[in-house]
Protein backbone atom coordinates (compact mmCIF):
# COMPACT_ATOMS: atom_id res chain seq x y z
CA UNK A 1 0.00 0.00 0.00
CA UNK A 2 2.85 2.80 0.91
CA UNK A 3 4.42 1.87 -2.71
CA UNK A 4 1.30 2.73 -4.18
CA UNK A 5 0.19 5.46 -1.73
CA UNK A 6 3.83 7.32 -2.79
CA UNK A 7 3.65 7.37 -6.48
CA UNK A 8 -0.17 8.09 -6.61
CA UNK A 9 1.06 10.92 -4.59
CA UNK A 10 4.29 11.66 -6.70
CA UNK A 11 2.33 11.46 -9.72
CA UNK A 12 0.19 14.15 -9.09
CA UNK A 13 2.54 16.65 -9.19
CA UNK A 14 4.26 15.14 -11.86
CA UNK A 15 1.61 15.72 -14.00
CA UNK A 16 -0.32 19.80 -13.95
CA UNK A 17 -3.24 18.02 -12.09
CA UNK A 18 -2.07 18.37 -8.46
CA UNK A 19 -0.90 21.77 -8.55
CA UNK A 20 -4.14 22.78 -10.79
CA UNK A 21 -6.48 21.29 -7.76
CA UNK A 22 -4.25 23.25 -5.37
CA UNK A 23 -3.87 26.42 -7.15
CA UNK A 24 -7.92 26.65 -7.30
CA UNK A 25 -8.22 25.79 -3.94
CA UNK A 26 -6.48 28.32 -2.66
CA UNK A 27 -7.89 30.86 -5.25
CA UNK A 28 -11.38 29.68 -4.20
CA UNK A 29 -10.74 29.94 -0.69
CA UNK A 30 -9.09 33.08 -0.62
CA UNK A 31 -11.89 35.07 -2.72
CA UNK A 32 -14.35 33.46 0.17
CA UNK A 33 -12.01 34.76 3.10
CA UNK A 34 -11.69 37.96 1.32
CA UNK A 35 -15.00 38.75 0.51
CA UNK A 36 -16.94 37.26 3.96
CA UNK A 37 -14.23 37.74 6.74
CA UNK A 38 -11.49 40.54 5.65
CA UNK A 39 -14.71 42.83 3.72
CA UNK A 40 -16.77 42.36 6.71
CA UNK A 41 -13.91 42.34 9.47
CA UNK A 42 -14.82 39.91 11.19
CA UNK A 43 -12.63 36.70 12.85
CA UNK A 44 -15.69 34.00 12.36
CA UNK A 45 -14.67 31.80 9.29
CA UNK A 46 -17.68 29.56 9.11
CA UNK A 47 -18.97 31.62 5.88
CA UNK A 48 -15.79 30.48 4.04
CA UNK A 49 -15.96 27.00 5.39
CA UNK A 50 -19.84 26.86 4.47
CA UNK A 51 -18.87 27.99 1.07
CA UNK A 52 -16.01 25.42 0.54
CA UNK A 53 -18.49 22.85 0.07
CA UNK A 54 -19.27 24.38 -3.72
CA UNK A 55 -15.29 24.49 -3.94
CA UNK A 56 -15.17 20.92 -3.32
CA UNK A 57 -18.28 19.77 -5.92
CA UNK A 58 -16.24 21.20 -8.49
CA UNK A 59 -12.34 20.23 -7.76
CA UNK A 60 -12.72 17.02 -6.15
CA UNK A 61 -13.43 15.37 -9.39
CA UNK A 62 -10.72 17.39 -11.20
CA UNK A 63 -8.66 15.40 -8.39
CA UNK A 64 -9.83 12.27 -8.41
CA UNK A 65 -10.57 11.43 -12.11
CA UNK A 66 -8.10 9.80 -13.51
CA UNK A 67 -7.06 7.34 -10.37
CA UNK A 68 -8.02 4.34 -12.07
CA UNK A 69 -10.02 5.08 -15.24
CA UNK A 70 -6.00 6.43 -16.76
CA UNK A 71 -4.74 2.81 -15.35
CA UNK A 72 -7.46 1.08 -16.76
CA UNK A 73 -6.99 2.82 -19.84
CA UNK A 74 -3.20 2.36 -20.22
CA UNK A 75 -3.35 -1.15 -19.06
CA UNK A 76 -1.06 -0.17 -15.96
CA UNK A 77 -3.94 -1.65 -14.27
CA UNK A 78 -2.44 -5.32 -15.15
CA UNK A 79 1.03 -4.02 -13.11
CA UNK A 80 -0.87 -2.95 -9.62
CA UNK A 81 -3.48 -6.49 -10.20
CA UNK A 82 -0.64 -9.17 -10.98
CA UNK A 83 1.65 -7.79 -8.08
CA UNK A 84 1.51 -9.35 -4.60
CA UNK A 85 -0.86 -6.22 -2.99
CA UNK A 86 -4.71 -6.97 -2.04
CA UNK A 87 -7.07 -5.17 -3.94
CA UNK A 88 -8.22 -3.62 -0.50
CA UNK A 89 -4.56 -1.96 -0.42
CA UNK A 90 -4.33 -0.81 -3.71
CA UNK A 91 -7.60 1.09 -3.68
CA UNK A 92 -7.12 2.55 0.05
CA UNK A 93 -3.35 3.60 -0.85
CA UNK A 94 -4.65 5.67 -4.17
CA UNK A 95 -7.29 7.33 -1.46
CA UNK A 96 -5.17 8.20 0.69
CA UNK A 97 -2.75 9.99 -2.13
CA UNK A 98 -5.99 11.90 -3.12
CA UNK A 99 -6.39 12.71 0.22
CA UNK A 100 -3.33 14.30 1.60
CA UNK A 101 -2.94 16.59 -1.48
CA UNK A 102 -6.61 17.63 -0.59
CA UNK A 103 -5.31 17.75 2.75
CA UNK A 104 -2.63 20.20 1.58
CA UNK A 105 -5.65 22.49 -0.01
CA UNK A 106 -7.24 22.85 3.27
CA UNK A 107 -3.92 23.59 5.30
CA UNK A 108 -5.10 27.12 4.02
CA UNK A 109 -7.84 26.95 6.09
CA UNK A 110 -4.83 27.50 9.48
CA UNK A 111 -3.14 30.43 7.55
CA UNK A 112 -6.36 32.01 7.54
CA UNK A 113 -7.34 31.87 10.93
CA UNK A 114 -3.45 33.06 11.85
CA UNK A 115 -4.14 36.02 9.69
CA UNK A 116 -7.34 36.88 11.44
CA UNK A 117 -5.71 35.64 14.96
CA UNK A 118 -3.68 38.68 14.48
CA UNK A 119 -6.36 40.98 14.51
CA UNK A 120 -8.16 39.53 17.70
CA UNK A 121 -8.33 36.07 18.63
CA UNK A 122 -10.33 33.73 17.09
CA UNK A 123 -12.44 30.73 18.60
CA UNK A 124 -10.04 28.00 17.93
CA UNK A 125 -12.08 25.47 18.78
CA UNK A 126 -14.47 26.43 16.42
CA UNK A 127 -11.99 26.29 13.67
CA UNK A 128 -10.47 23.12 14.43
CA UNK A 129 -13.87 21.83 14.79
CA UNK A 130 -14.41 23.20 10.82
CA UNK A 131 -11.73 22.02 9.57
CA UNK A 132 -12.17 18.42 10.73
CA UNK A 133 -15.73 19.01 9.30
CA UNK A 134 -14.35 20.16 5.78
CA UNK A 135 -11.85 16.94 5.33
CA UNK A 136 -14.04 14.37 6.55
CA UNK A 137 -16.68 15.70 3.42
CA UNK A 138 -13.93 16.16 1.32
CA UNK A 139 -12.41 12.38 2.44
CA UNK A 140 -15.96 11.49 1.85
CA UNK A 141 -16.87 13.09 -1.60
CA UNK A 142 -13.05 12.10 -2.55
CA UNK A 143 -14.03 8.20 -2.05
CA UNK A 144 -17.01 8.78 -4.27
CA UNK A 145 -15.00 10.36 -7.14
CA UNK A 146 -12.34 7.20 -6.90
CA UNK A 147 -14.99 5.15 -7.37
CA UNK A 148 -16.77 6.60 -10.55
CA UNK A 149 -13.36 6.35 -11.85
CA UNK A 150 -13.27 3.10 -10.84
CA UNK A 151 -16.21 2.65 -13.47
CA UNK A 152 -15.06 4.24 -16.62
CA UNK A 153 -11.46 4.42 -18.61
CA UNK A 154 -12.88 7.88 -20.01
CA UNK A 155 -11.36 10.80 -17.31
CA UNK A 156 -13.90 13.08 -18.46
CA UNK A 157 -16.85 10.83 -18.19
CA UNK A 158 -15.64 9.94 -14.77
CA UNK A 159 -15.25 13.58 -14.08
CA UNK A 160 -18.75 15.08 -14.76
CA UNK A 161 -20.48 11.81 -13.31
CA UNK A 162 -18.25 12.57 -9.85
CA UNK A 163 -19.34 15.54 -10.37
CA UNK A 164 -23.13 15.20 -11.09
CA UNK A 165 -23.71 12.85 -8.05
CA UNK A 166 -21.86 15.39 -5.71
CA UNK A 167 -24.14 17.68 -6.95
CA UNK A 168 -27.24 15.53 -6.57
CA UNK A 169 -26.12 14.72 -2.66
CA UNK A 170 -25.89 18.52 -1.88
CA UNK A 171 -28.82 18.90 -3.48
CA UNK A 172 -30.44 16.34 -1.12
CA UNK A 173 -32.24 19.22 0.99
CA UNK A 174 -33.80 20.55 -1.25
CA UNK A 175 -34.96 18.23 -2.77
CA UNK A 176 -36.52 16.66 0.59
CA UNK A 177 -37.85 20.19 1.63
CA UNK A 178 -39.79 19.83 -1.91
CA UNK A 179 -41.02 16.27 -0.57
CA UNK A 180 -44.36 16.51 1.53
CA UNK A 181 -44.39 12.87 2.88
CA UNK A 182 -42.54 13.09 6.38
CA UNK A 183 -40.27 10.06 6.67
CA UNK A 184 -39.05 10.42 2.79
CA UNK A 185 -38.57 13.71 3.26
CA UNK A 186 -36.51 12.82 6.92
CA UNK A 187 -34.45 9.90 5.25
CA UNK A 188 -33.19 12.20 2.04
CA UNK A 189 -32.30 14.76 5.14
CA UNK A 190 -30.48 12.78 7.04
CA UNK A 191 -28.52 11.53 3.80
CA UNK A 192 -27.86 15.04 3.13
CA UNK A 193 -24.25 16.21 2.73
CA UNK A 194 -25.20 19.74 3.26
CA UNK A 195 -27.18 19.38 6.17
CA UNK A 196 -24.32 17.33 7.72
CA UNK A 197 -21.49 19.13 6.65
CA UNK A 198 -23.62 22.48 7.76
CA UNK A 199 -23.21 20.93 11.06
CA UNK A 200 -19.94 21.54 11.50
CA UNK A 201 -19.92 25.27 10.26
CA UNK A 202 -22.55 26.26 12.69
CA UNK A 203 -19.89 25.14 15.57
CA UNK A 204 -21.94 22.32 16.25
CA UNK A 205 -20.30 18.97 17.53
CA UNK A 206 -21.99 16.18 16.67
CA UNK A 207 -20.70 12.68 17.02
CA UNK A 208 -23.40 11.42 13.96
CA UNK A 209 -21.78 14.04 11.40
CA UNK A 210 -18.92 12.37 11.66
CA UNK A 211 -19.70 8.81 11.72
CA UNK A 212 -21.84 9.54 9.06
CA UNK A 213 -18.70 11.21 6.53
CA UNK A 214 -16.48 7.99 7.93
CA UNK A 215 -19.01 5.27 6.62
CA UNK A 216 -19.59 6.72 3.32
CA UNK A 217 -15.64 6.54 2.58
CA UNK A 218 -15.40 2.83 4.08
CA UNK A 219 -18.16 2.15 2.01
CA UNK A 220 -17.12 3.81 -0.99
CA UNK A 221 -13.67 2.31 -0.76
CA UNK A 222 -15.27 -1.21 -0.63
CA UNK A 223 -17.56 -0.57 -3.32
CA UNK A 224 -14.44 0.12 -5.42
CA UNK A 225 -12.97 -3.06 -4.33
CA UNK A 226 -15.65 -4.78 -5.30
CA UNK A 227 -15.88 -2.83 -9.10
CA UNK A 228 -12.30 -4.09 -9.18
CA UNK A 229 -13.15 -7.69 -8.05
CA UNK A 230 -16.29 -7.67 -10.51
CA UNK A 231 -14.37 -7.29 -13.43
CA UNK A 232 -12.04 -9.87 -12.96
CA UNK A 233 -14.82 -12.11 -13.75
CA UNK A 234 -16.64 -10.49 -16.47
CA UNK B 1 6.41 -24.80 -12.00
CA UNK B 2 2.98 -24.08 -13.06
CA UNK B 3 -0.01 -26.53 -13.16
CA UNK B 4 -3.07 -26.27 -15.22
CA UNK B 5 -5.64 -27.74 -15.11
CA UNK B 6 -9.07 -27.68 -17.55
CA UNK B 7 -9.14 -23.93 -17.36
CA UNK B 8 -11.71 -22.10 -19.05
CA UNK B 9 -12.74 -18.41 -19.67
CA UNK B 10 -16.29 -17.60 -21.20
CA UNK B 11 -16.51 -13.91 -22.63
CA UNK B 12 -20.52 -13.75 -22.31
CA UNK B 13 -21.19 -16.71 -24.73
CA UNK B 14 -17.84 -16.54 -26.52
CA UNK B 15 -15.41 -19.30 -24.80
CA UNK B 16 -11.95 -17.69 -25.46
CA UNK B 17 -10.21 -20.42 -23.40
CA UNK B 18 -12.45 -23.72 -23.55
CA UNK B 19 -11.11 -26.25 -21.10
CA UNK B 20 -7.00 -26.15 -21.33
CA UNK B 21 -4.88 -28.03 -18.88
CA UNK B 22 -1.16 -28.46 -19.12
CA UNK B 23 1.89 -28.01 -16.98
CA UNK B 24 5.42 -26.24 -17.37
CA UNK B 25 8.54 -27.61 -14.85
CA UNK B 26 11.05 -25.88 -13.36
CA UNK B 27 13.70 -25.19 -15.64
CA UNK B 28 11.63 -25.27 -18.78
CA UNK B 29 10.45 -22.84 -21.54
CA UNK B 30 6.65 -23.44 -22.68
CA UNK B 31 6.08 -22.25 -26.39
CA UNK B 32 2.61 -20.44 -26.54
CA UNK B 33 1.73 -20.66 -30.33
CA UNK B 34 -1.72 -19.15 -31.99
CA UNK B 35 -3.14 -17.16 -33.98
CA UNK B 36 -4.27 -13.67 -32.91
CA UNK B 37 -7.65 -13.86 -31.00
CA UNK B 38 -6.82 -17.86 -29.93
CA UNK B 39 -6.79 -17.16 -26.37
CA UNK B 40 -3.01 -16.80 -25.64
CA UNK B 41 -2.98 -13.57 -23.58
CA UNK B 42 -6.53 -14.24 -21.74
CA UNK B 43 -4.54 -17.40 -20.53
CA UNK B 44 -1.56 -15.77 -19.29
CA UNK B 45 -4.11 -13.05 -17.72
CA UNK B 46 -5.72 -15.68 -16.25
CA UNK B 47 -2.22 -17.49 -15.01
CA UNK B 48 -1.64 -14.37 -13.45
CA UNK B 49 -4.27 -13.28 -11.75
CA UNK B 50 -5.22 -10.49 -13.39
CA UNK B 51 -8.65 -12.07 -14.60
CA UNK B 52 -10.33 -14.65 -13.63
CA UNK B 53 -11.06 -18.12 -14.83
CA UNK B 54 -15.13 -19.38 -15.70
CA UNK B 55 -14.02 -22.89 -14.44
CA UNK B 56 -10.71 -25.11 -14.32
CA UNK B 57 -7.37 -24.12 -11.98
CA UNK B 58 -4.19 -22.70 -12.10
CA UNK B 59 -1.64 -23.58 -9.20
CA UNK B 60 1.85 -21.42 -9.68
CA UNK B 61 4.65 -23.81 -7.22
CA UNK B 62 1.90 -24.95 -5.70
CA UNK B 63 -0.60 -22.06 -4.94
CA UNK B 64 -4.01 -21.75 -6.46
CA UNK B 65 -3.53 -17.92 -8.41
CA UNK B 66 -7.89 -17.97 -7.35
CA UNK B 67 -7.46 -19.06 -3.25
CA UNK B 68 -4.36 -17.49 -2.35
CA UNK B 69 -3.69 -15.14 -5.01
CA UNK B 70 -1.15 -12.84 -3.14
CA UNK B 71 1.26 -16.05 -2.54
CA UNK B 72 0.63 -17.37 -6.42
CA UNK B 73 1.86 -13.40 -7.79
CA UNK B 74 4.31 -13.47 -5.46
CA UNK B 75 5.96 -15.95 -7.39
CA UNK B 76 5.52 -14.82 -11.32
CA UNK B 77 7.04 -12.24 -13.07
CA UNK B 78 4.46 -10.93 -15.75
CA UNK B 79 5.32 -8.90 -18.99
CA UNK B 80 1.60 -8.24 -20.26
CA UNK B 81 1.32 -7.45 -24.26
CA UNK B 82 1.62 -4.22 -23.64
CA UNK B 83 4.26 -3.38 -20.66
CA UNK B 84 2.41 -1.56 -18.32
CA UNK B 85 4.47 1.38 -18.18
CA UNK B 86 4.02 4.81 -16.09
CA UNK B 87 4.99 6.73 -18.59
CA UNK B 88 5.59 9.93 -16.16
CA UNK B 89 8.06 8.16 -14.56
CA UNK B 90 11.47 7.59 -15.33
CA UNK B 91 13.08 4.21 -15.70
CA UNK B 92 14.54 4.54 -12.16
CA UNK B 93 11.76 5.90 -10.07
CA UNK B 94 9.23 3.02 -12.23
CA UNK B 95 11.34 -0.03 -11.68
CA UNK B 96 12.20 1.23 -7.26
CA UNK B 97 8.32 1.83 -7.35
CA UNK B 98 7.92 -1.96 -8.87
CA UNK B 99 10.73 -3.26 -6.26
CA UNK B 100 7.96 -1.48 -3.49
CA UNK B 101 5.36 -2.67 -4.81
CA UNK B 102 6.54 -6.23 -5.32
CA UNK B 103 7.85 -6.22 -1.50
CA UNK B 104 11.39 -7.10 -2.93
CA UNK B 105 13.66 -8.25 0.39
CA UNK B 106 16.62 -8.62 -2.31
CA UNK B 107 19.47 -5.70 -1.92
CA UNK B 108 17.49 -2.77 -4.00
CA UNK B 109 20.29 -1.05 -5.69
CA UNK B 110 22.39 -3.80 -6.80
CA UNK B 111 19.55 -6.43 -7.60
CA UNK B 112 18.05 -3.31 -9.62
CA UNK B 113 21.76 -3.11 -11.46
CA UNK B 114 21.74 -6.33 -12.18
CA UNK B 115 18.52 -6.37 -13.87
CA UNK B 116 19.40 -3.63 -16.21
CA UNK B 117 22.69 -5.15 -17.23
CA UNK B 118 21.05 -8.05 -18.04
CA UNK B 119 18.25 -6.21 -20.34
CA UNK B 120 20.49 -3.63 -21.55
CA UNK B 121 18.97 -0.79 -19.80
CA UNK B 122 21.85 1.21 -17.87
CA UNK B 123 21.77 3.71 -20.29
CA UNK B 124 18.25 5.06 -20.14
CA UNK B 125 18.60 4.30 -16.59
CA UNK B 126 17.79 8.12 -15.72
CA UNK B 127 15.29 9.19 -18.80
CA UNK B 128 11.38 9.42 -18.79
CA UNK B 129 9.37 6.48 -19.97
CA UNK B 130 7.32 8.30 -22.31
CA UNK B 131 10.51 9.50 -24.20
CA UNK B 132 11.88 6.01 -24.93
CA UNK B 133 11.85 4.36 -28.26
CA UNK B 134 9.27 1.01 -28.32
CA UNK B 135 12.24 -1.28 -28.09
CA UNK B 136 13.38 0.56 -24.83
CA UNK B 137 9.78 0.62 -23.46
CA UNK B 138 9.27 -3.37 -24.17
CA UNK B 139 12.85 -4.09 -22.35
CA UNK B 140 11.57 -1.61 -19.48
CA UNK B 141 8.64 -4.03 -19.16
CA UNK B 142 11.06 -7.13 -19.00
CA UNK B 143 13.34 -5.08 -16.71
CA UNK B 144 9.69 -4.88 -14.46
CA UNK B 145 9.02 -8.48 -15.05
CA UNK B 146 12.53 -9.79 -13.82
CA UNK B 147 12.36 -7.58 -10.20
CA UNK B 148 12.52 -9.59 -7.20
CA UNK B 149 13.98 -12.81 -9.08
CA UNK B 150 10.36 -14.28 -9.24
CA UNK B 151 10.37 -18.40 -10.28
CA UNK B 152 7.78 -18.12 -12.86
CA UNK B 153 7.80 -15.81 -15.89
CA UNK B 154 5.16 -14.93 -18.01
CA UNK B 155 6.13 -13.36 -20.69
CA UNK B 156 2.89 -11.87 -23.63
CA UNK B 157 5.02 -11.74 -26.99
CA UNK B 158 8.06 -10.43 -25.53
CA UNK B 159 9.71 -9.32 -28.86
CA UNK B 160 7.26 -7.28 -30.33
CA UNK B 161 9.02 -3.77 -30.98
CA UNK B 162 11.96 -4.86 -31.33
CA UNK B 163 14.89 -4.80 -34.04
CA UNK B 164 16.45 -7.70 -35.28
CA UNK B 165 19.28 -7.54 -33.00
CA UNK B 166 17.57 -6.92 -30.19
CA UNK B 167 15.27 -9.63 -30.52
CA UNK B 168 18.32 -12.13 -30.80
CA UNK B 169 19.26 -10.66 -27.63
CA UNK B 170 16.14 -10.80 -25.62
CA UNK B 171 15.61 -14.50 -27.06
CA UNK B 172 19.04 -15.23 -25.74
CA UNK B 173 18.36 -13.78 -22.36
CA UNK B 174 14.96 -15.78 -21.88
CA UNK B 175 16.90 -19.27 -22.75
CA UNK B 176 19.20 -18.32 -20.11
CA UNK B 177 16.59 -17.13 -17.66
CA UNK B 178 14.82 -20.38 -18.79
CA UNK B 179 17.54 -22.52 -17.29
CA UNK B 180 16.46 -21.87 -13.65
CA UNK B 181 13.12 -20.40 -14.14
CA UNK B 182 9.36 -21.20 -15.57
CA UNK B 183 8.81 -19.38 -18.61
CA UNK B 184 5.76 -18.95 -20.36
CA UNK B 185 6.29 -17.14 -23.50
CA UNK B 186 3.78 -16.09 -26.19
CA UNK B 187 3.87 -15.75 -29.70
CA UNK B 188 2.50 -16.01 -33.01
CA UNK B 189 6.02 -15.93 -34.59
CA UNK B 190 6.49 -19.29 -35.04
CA UNK B 191 10.65 -19.07 -35.31
CA UNK B 192 10.54 -17.55 -32.20
CA UNK B 193 9.01 -20.13 -30.74
CA UNK B 194 11.16 -22.65 -32.61
CA UNK B 195 14.15 -21.08 -31.21
CA UNK B 196 13.84 -20.42 -27.88
CA UNK B 197 11.30 -23.19 -26.37
CA UNK B 198 11.78 -25.89 -25.17
CA UNK B 199 7.89 -27.56 -24.91
CA UNK B 200 5.51 -26.12 -27.66
CA UNK B 201 1.39 -25.64 -26.99
CA UNK B 202 -0.48 -24.53 -30.18
CA UNK B 203 -3.76 -22.65 -28.93
CA UNK B 204 -6.61 -22.29 -31.57
CA UNK B 205 -9.92 -20.71 -30.63
CA UNK B 206 -9.10 -21.37 -26.99
CA UNK B 207 -8.33 -24.84 -27.22
CA UNK B 208 -5.06 -26.49 -27.75
CA UNK B 209 -4.84 -28.11 -30.64
CA UNK B 210 -1.39 -29.53 -29.64
CA UNK B 211 1.30 -29.89 -26.99
CA UNK B 212 4.35 -31.57 -27.70
CA UNK B 213 8.21 -30.82 -28.52
CA UNK B 214 9.27 -29.49 -31.78
CA UNK B 215 10.68 -32.19 -33.00
CA UNK B 216 7.29 -34.28 -32.34
CA UNK B 217 5.42 -32.35 -33.31
CA UNK B 218 7.46 -31.99 -36.89
CA UNK B 219 7.88 -35.94 -36.69
CA UNK B 220 4.17 -37.14 -36.11
CA UNK B 221 3.30 -35.08 -38.68
CA UNK B 222 5.75 -35.17 -41.44
CA UNK B 223 7.51 -37.72 -42.69
CA UNK B 224 8.70 -40.14 -45.27
CA UNK B 225 5.86 -40.72 -47.10
CA UNK B 226 5.38 -37.19 -48.60
CA UNK B 227 7.64 -36.80 -51.07
CA UNK B 228 8.76 -33.36 -53.84
CA UNK B 229 9.85 -34.94 -56.80
CA UNK B 230 11.46 -33.35 -60.36
CA UNK B 231 11.39 -35.21 -63.08
CA UNK B 232 12.45 -34.75 -67.17
CA UNK B 233 9.53 -36.43 -68.93
CA UNK B 234 6.12 -35.70 -70.40
CA UNK B 235 3.91 -34.69 -67.33
CA UNK B 236 1.00 -35.88 -67.73
CA UNK B 237 1.96 -39.54 -68.52
CA UNK B 238 4.73 -39.32 -66.14
CA UNK B 239 1.83 -38.12 -63.58
CA UNK B 240 -0.08 -41.31 -64.50
CA UNK B 241 2.70 -43.47 -63.77
CA UNK B 242 3.44 -42.46 -60.26
CA UNK B 243 -0.26 -42.66 -59.31
CA UNK B 244 -0.35 -46.86 -60.91
CA UNK B 245 2.72 -47.28 -58.16
CA UNK B 246 1.68 -49.01 -55.34
CA UNK B 247 0.51 -47.13 -52.29
CA UNK B 248 0.73 -43.62 -53.84
CA UNK B 249 -2.62 -42.17 -52.46
CA UNK B 250 -2.06 -39.00 -54.59
CA UNK B 251 -0.02 -37.09 -56.58
CA UNK B 252 -0.30 -33.78 -57.57
CA UNK B 253 1.10 -31.28 -60.75
CA UNK B 254 2.80 -28.32 -58.86
CA UNK B 255 4.74 -26.53 -62.02
CA UNK B 256 5.48 -27.63 -65.12
CA UNK B 257 8.98 -26.40 -66.71
CA UNK B 258 10.83 -26.37 -70.05
CA UNK B 259 13.13 -29.13 -68.22
CA UNK B 260 11.06 -30.83 -65.42
CA UNK B 261 8.02 -31.04 -63.77
CA UNK B 262 7.38 -31.11 -60.15
CA UNK B 263 4.95 -33.06 -58.59
CA UNK B 264 3.91 -33.90 -54.23
CA UNK B 265 3.23 -37.76 -53.97
CA UNK B 266 1.69 -38.52 -51.12
CA UNK B 267 2.07 -42.36 -50.39
CA UNK B 268 0.75 -44.48 -47.25
CA UNK B 269 2.71 -44.14 -44.42
CA UNK B 270 3.91 -48.08 -44.28
CA UNK B 271 5.03 -47.93 -47.72
CA UNK B 272 8.44 -46.67 -49.37
CA UNK B 273 7.73 -45.85 -52.85
CA UNK B 274 11.25 -44.10 -53.73
CA UNK B 275 12.85 -47.00 -55.12
CA UNK B 276 9.97 -48.10 -57.07
CA UNK B 277 9.41 -44.90 -58.09
CA UNK B 278 13.28 -44.98 -59.60
CA UNK B 279 13.15 -48.26 -61.15
CA UNK B 280 9.87 -47.38 -63.23
CA UNK B 281 11.56 -43.95 -64.40
CA UNK B 282 14.58 -45.50 -65.83
CA UNK B 283 12.61 -47.95 -67.59
CA UNK B 284 11.22 -45.24 -69.69
CA UNK B 285 14.25 -43.47 -69.36
CA UNK B 286 12.81 -40.46 -67.91
CA UNK B 287 15.10 -38.83 -65.75
CA UNK B 288 14.57 -37.96 -62.15
CA UNK B 289 16.44 -34.16 -61.11
CA UNK B 290 15.57 -33.96 -58.02
CA UNK B 291 14.02 -36.08 -55.28
CA UNK B 292 13.12 -35.63 -51.62
CA UNK B 293 11.14 -36.07 -48.41
CA UNK B 294 9.39 -32.88 -47.83
CA UNK B 295 9.49 -32.12 -44.14
CA UNK B 296 6.81 -29.90 -43.03
CA UNK B 297 8.18 -26.70 -41.29
CA UNK B 298 6.56 -25.64 -37.83
CA UNK B 299 4.49 -22.73 -40.51
CA UNK B 300 3.01 -26.23 -41.93
CA UNK B 301 1.82 -27.62 -38.86
CA UNK B 302 1.06 -24.65 -37.55
CA UNK B 303 -1.11 -23.92 -40.35
CA UNK B 304 -2.21 -27.09 -40.61
CA UNK B 305 -3.52 -27.43 -37.05
CA UNK B 306 -5.16 -23.67 -36.70
CA UNK B 307 -7.09 -24.08 -40.07
CA UNK B 308 -8.15 -27.69 -39.96
CA UNK B 309 -7.10 -30.58 -42.38
CA UNK B 310 -8.26 -29.12 -45.50
CA UNK B 311 -5.32 -26.76 -46.00
CA UNK B 312 -3.44 -28.27 -48.94
CA UNK B 313 0.46 -28.25 -47.81
CA UNK B 314 2.53 -27.16 -49.67
CA UNK B 315 5.86 -29.28 -50.39
CA UNK B 316 9.16 -28.96 -48.57
CA UNK B 317 10.55 -25.76 -50.75
CA UNK B 318 11.34 -23.61 -48.44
Amino acid sequence: MAAIFRREFVSYFTSPIGYVFLAFFYLAAGFFFTLTSIEQGTTELNTVFSMMMYVLIVLIPILTMRTFSEEKKNKTDQCLLTAPVSLGAIVAGKFLAAFLVYALGVLIMLVFAVIVSAISSPDWLLIFGNILGLLLLGGAFISIGVFVSSLTENQIVSAVLSFAIMLVLYLFTSIASLIPVDFIANFLNSLSFLSRYDGFTYGSFDFSNILFFISVMVAFIFFTVRVLERRRWN
Amino acid sequence: MIEVRNLSKHFGDKKAVDGISFTANDGEILGFLGPNGAGKSTTMNILTGYISSTEGEALIDGNDILKDPIKAKASIGYLPELPPLYMDMTVKEYLNFIYDLKKCKLPRNTHLADICRLVKIENVYKRVIKNLSKGYKQRVGLAQALVGNPNVLILDEPTVGLDPSQIIEIRTLIKKLGRNHTVILSSHILSEVQAVCDKIIVINQGKIVANDTEEHLSSTLAGEHRLTVKIDGPAKEVRELIASIPGVIKTSLVATKNTYSEFTVESDEDTDIRRELFSRMAERNWYIIELKTSEMSLEDIFLRLTMGEEVELKGGEQ
